[in-house]
């Protein structure tokens, strides 16, 4: 019972982090195809100045998270993943880099540089990310010693072998990166005026029918992807009422968008995450990483889970903890809210 | 290449080049919640002009701390698994409070700070200023009692599987140690941002440019830098000796190059440890002070490293041996300079007095290289211990990661860094250059 809520916890921090900074990733996936001068770049990088290292966050407490209420699962997966993990820490930093440095220097090339850093490192990690749960959902060949080491690639193929790369976890980082643009197409056009707002829609608009279209492959891809996978949904029916949400999410964004009330359609697209999530995380559980190999059991919820003590024990700072942090970024939003605009900023006397 | 060496280079370099960072905006935000307060109390508007600019080089160091931080959290899992796989159970605990309970707060206040001087009344201000410290300070806690437990474990139980849990979570975060070393790191912190302003201050006065400026940040600087370097020295980092001489004698001998045990024990202030035949070369040192030091009398006697076997001796010891001394040395530096630089404040010359600007200008790489040989006495000193007494440093690494994945990565982070450091000398020399009196909006910075 306690373990199923440590799943959910860091289930729930993993897609709070998506659905944060999966709208600066967006950002940065987009600028090259919105911004037009100077005046739009700052606005765009405005939009997302004051909370996208708040955002990221969420993926630094719930990887704290995950480490403390499942260590055998940190240990096994991170050092699994060990070369694709190192390159997203150095996108991490590249994108941090990207967004903080490129108005440090008044210069063309210095900003160009960092710009082109930004965009390069936010589609990177968009896919990455896609390619990682892909890898969660399909299963590694986790060894008898409860570890394993995944190459980058080997035949492209799901199975007992597979590599970090193969045809499902490529779909995986299409998706994410569809889905990323497409949300950060709507926070733009929530957040910008005049002609970049009128783009960000467009470009949302446009990117609509291939989320939807790529949605519904992912769907019976994962099923074939990881068979086992309907399980969780055989057992509980009333899990079917997550792809349910995932069409309202999506026909929801149409209609609001179509009414121009930008924020509710950006609200309707984290919804559209969020429940994806969730979605893949309900189709998971019990089990936190399965094995491919038939002989080697599943990394479990039950096996993985922290000793009694500190698992208790955490829940009452932790609640404590995410309570505060709801209040700060309850804070923030509310401070930055409404539209931004570039030469004015947010701190314009 | 060695697996175990490669996995230590790389956590090593990583973390050292990481804390280059946090040291100067852990103390950088104390002495800015400092100047808000003077400005407030005094509506002095130099005071904010001074925060303002100080905050400029604390957002691009704070920037390089996190992105340098991120993977050092990642790390205990990827290189050292077996490490997080057997201590989780208790290290995850103040890992993952760190996030929960520092790194939000942090985040969103910097944001506020950084951003929000327009949209919050002067008091909200000073208040996201304040909260910015109390973020940062809080996450050093959480580190530090993270590793305190490695120091020093404590209110742990071993479950049937081999692996460690907390058994209390008081005892784990009242644990003597990390609040000794908390005080000592913490204020070793405070010693590098009080050099940095007192440095910046003595560069525009010698400079002959922002001479107002230059003076407040030489004041504030010198004060704070006096406040720190005693501390540092008595009670903190006399405590901290003696609960290592308690705890982890072995280290202690390492670090005093003692090598047998001796009534009346010398200290050793110059030489090189000669590892043949163990002793220490061309010995500078004072008689019985190192059992002055440690027990309050000078006849006591103190365990030197032939009291222990060779496989419980500190790795690397010669380094650890130097560590331990220049942090000593430049910290014995930084007081005599700052009681000099605070005496001729209090007579009114010490911003005339080329003879000591110069010196405080020179000083300011110390405190770093005085943070890092601090920090390497600390972690070579534990070894050959990953957790001190309980899981040896050899078998604490990831099984499964090949030493050519571990190359390959050192020298990915070796390059990434290098780039970093260019970066940072150009912004931190830009935004010294343009100075304090820049205009109040600078639209061309997102970041401030």
């Amino acid at each position: 019972m306690i373990g199923a809520v440590w799943f959910w916890i860091v289930a729930g921090m993993l897609a709070a982090y998506v659905v944060l900074d999966g709208f600066d990733l967006g950002v940065g996936i987009l600028l090259p195809f919105l911004a037009r001068s100077e005046y739009d770049r700052r606005q765009v990088l405005r939009s997302i100045g004051p909370v996208w290292d708040g955002n990221e966050v969420w993926l630094l407490a719930g990887g704290g998270t995950l480490f403390f209420a499942f260590p055998l699962l940190y240990a096994s997966a991170f050092s699994g993943f060990y070369l694709p993990l190192m390159i997203v820490l150095w996108l991490l930093i590249l994108r941090g880099l990207g967004i903080e440095l490129r108005s440090q220097v008044e210069s063309e090339v210095w900003r160009s540089f960092f710009d082109g850093i930004f965009v390069l490192s936010s589609s990177l990690l968009a896919i990455f990310y896609g390619a990682a749960l892909a890898n969660v959902i399909r299963g590694v060949p986790i060894g008898t010693d409860r570890y394993f080491f995944l190459p980058l690639w080997t035949n492209w193929q799901t199975g007992v072998s597979p590599g970090i790369l193969d045809w499902y976890t490529v779909l995986g980082g299409v998706v994410a990166l569809v889905a990323l643009a497409h949300h950060g197409a709507l926070w733009l056009a929530y957040k910008c005026q005049g002609d970049l707002e009128v783009r960000a829609s467009k470009i949302a608009k446009r990117l609509f029918p291939v989320l939807v279209a790529i949605t519904l492959v992912s769907l019976p891809a994962t099923v074939i992807a990881r068979p086992n996978s309907l399980a969780s949904y055989q057992q509980h029916p009333v899990l079917f009422i997550v792809p349910v949400l995932v069409l309202v999410a999506l026909i929801a964004i149409a209609i609001l968008r179509a009414r121009k009330q930008s924020l509710y359609s950006f609200l309707a697209s984290s919804l559209y995450l969020a429940v994806m999530l969730v979605g893949a995380a309900a189709g998971l559980y019990p089990v936190l990483l399965p094995s491919t190999n038939p002989a080697v059991k599943d990394i479990t919820v039950a096996e993985a889970l922290s000793g009694s003590y500190p698992i208790h024990v955490g829940l009452i700072w932790w609640t404590f903890g995410i309570f505060l942090a709801v209040l700060y970024f309850t804070v923030s939003y509310w401070l930055f809210r409404g539209k931004v605009s570039s030469d004015a900023g947010y701190d314009h006397e | 290449m060695d697996r175990l060496l490669l996995d230590r280079i790389q956590f090593a370099f990583t973390i050292t080049y990481h804390y280059l960072f946090p040291q100067l905006t852990m103390g950088l935000a104390l002495l800015i919640v400092v100047l808000k307060w003077i400005a407030l109390r005094k509506n002095d508007e130099r005071y904010n002009q001074a925060a303002r600019f100080w905050a400029k080089i604390f957002a691009v160091n704070f920037v390089l701390g996190v992105v340098t931080g991120i993977p050092m959290e990642f790390q205990f899992g990827t290189n050292w698994s077996e490490f997080s796989r057997q201590t989780g159970g208790v290290i995850g605990q103040p890992l993952a409070m760190e996030g929960v309970f520092s790194f939000f707060l942090e985040s969103t206040f910097l944001g506020l700070f950084l951003f929000g001087e327009k949209r919050i009344s002067r008091l909200a201000h000073f208040g996201a200023a304040f909260m910015v410290w109390l973020g940062s300070w809080i996450s050093g806690f959480f580190i530090i009692v993270t590793d305190a437990w490695m120091q020093h474990p404590v209110a742990y139980h071993v479950l049937p599987n081999g692996t460690y849990e907390v058994a209390s979570f008081r005892g784990l975060l009242l644990n003597p140690w990390a609040w000794i070393q908390y005080a000592h790191n913490m204020c070793g912190a405070v010693v590098t941002g009080a050099f940095v302003m007192a440095a910046t201050g003595a560069f525009y006065l010698l400079d002959k440019r922002e001479v107002e400026f230059g003076k407040l940040f030489l004041k504030v600087g010198v004060i704070a830098g006096l406040l720190s370097c005693l501390v540092q020295i008595f009670p903190t980092g006399d405590i901290h000796g003696r609960y290592v001489a308690k705890h982890q004698p072995a280290a202690m001998a390492g670090m005093e190059g003692l090598f047998h045990s001796e009534m009346g024990a010398p200290i050793v202030l110059m030489g090189q440890p000669n590892m043949e035949q163990q002793k220490i070369d061309n010995p500078l040192a004072v008689n019985k002070v190192l059992s002055f030091l440690i027990y309050g009398t000078t006849r006591a006697e103190v365990q030197g490293l032939d009291h222990f076997p060779r496989d419980q001796w500190p790795t690397t010891l010669p380094l650890l041996y130097y560590s331990y001394h220049i942090m000593a040395g430049l910290g014995t530096w930084f007081a005599l300079l700052m009681v000099v630089a605070v005496f001729l404040l209090w007579r009114g010359k010490l911003y005339t007095t080329r003879w000591v600007l110069w010196p405080i200008l020179l000083s300011f790489p110390l405190p770093y290289i005085a943070n890092t040989a601090g920090w390497m006495t600390a972690e070579i000193g534990r070894q050959p211990w990953l957790v001190y007494g309980l899981l040896r440093t050899a078998a604490g690494y990831s099984p499964h990661v090949s030493s050519g994945n571990s190359l390959f990565t050192l020298l990915g982070f070796l390059g990434m860094y290098s780039v970093l450091s260019i970066l940072w000398v150009v912004i931190v020399y830009r935004v010294i250059q343009q100075g304090p009196n820049m205009p109040k909006n600078n639209n061309e910075t997102l970041a401030a």
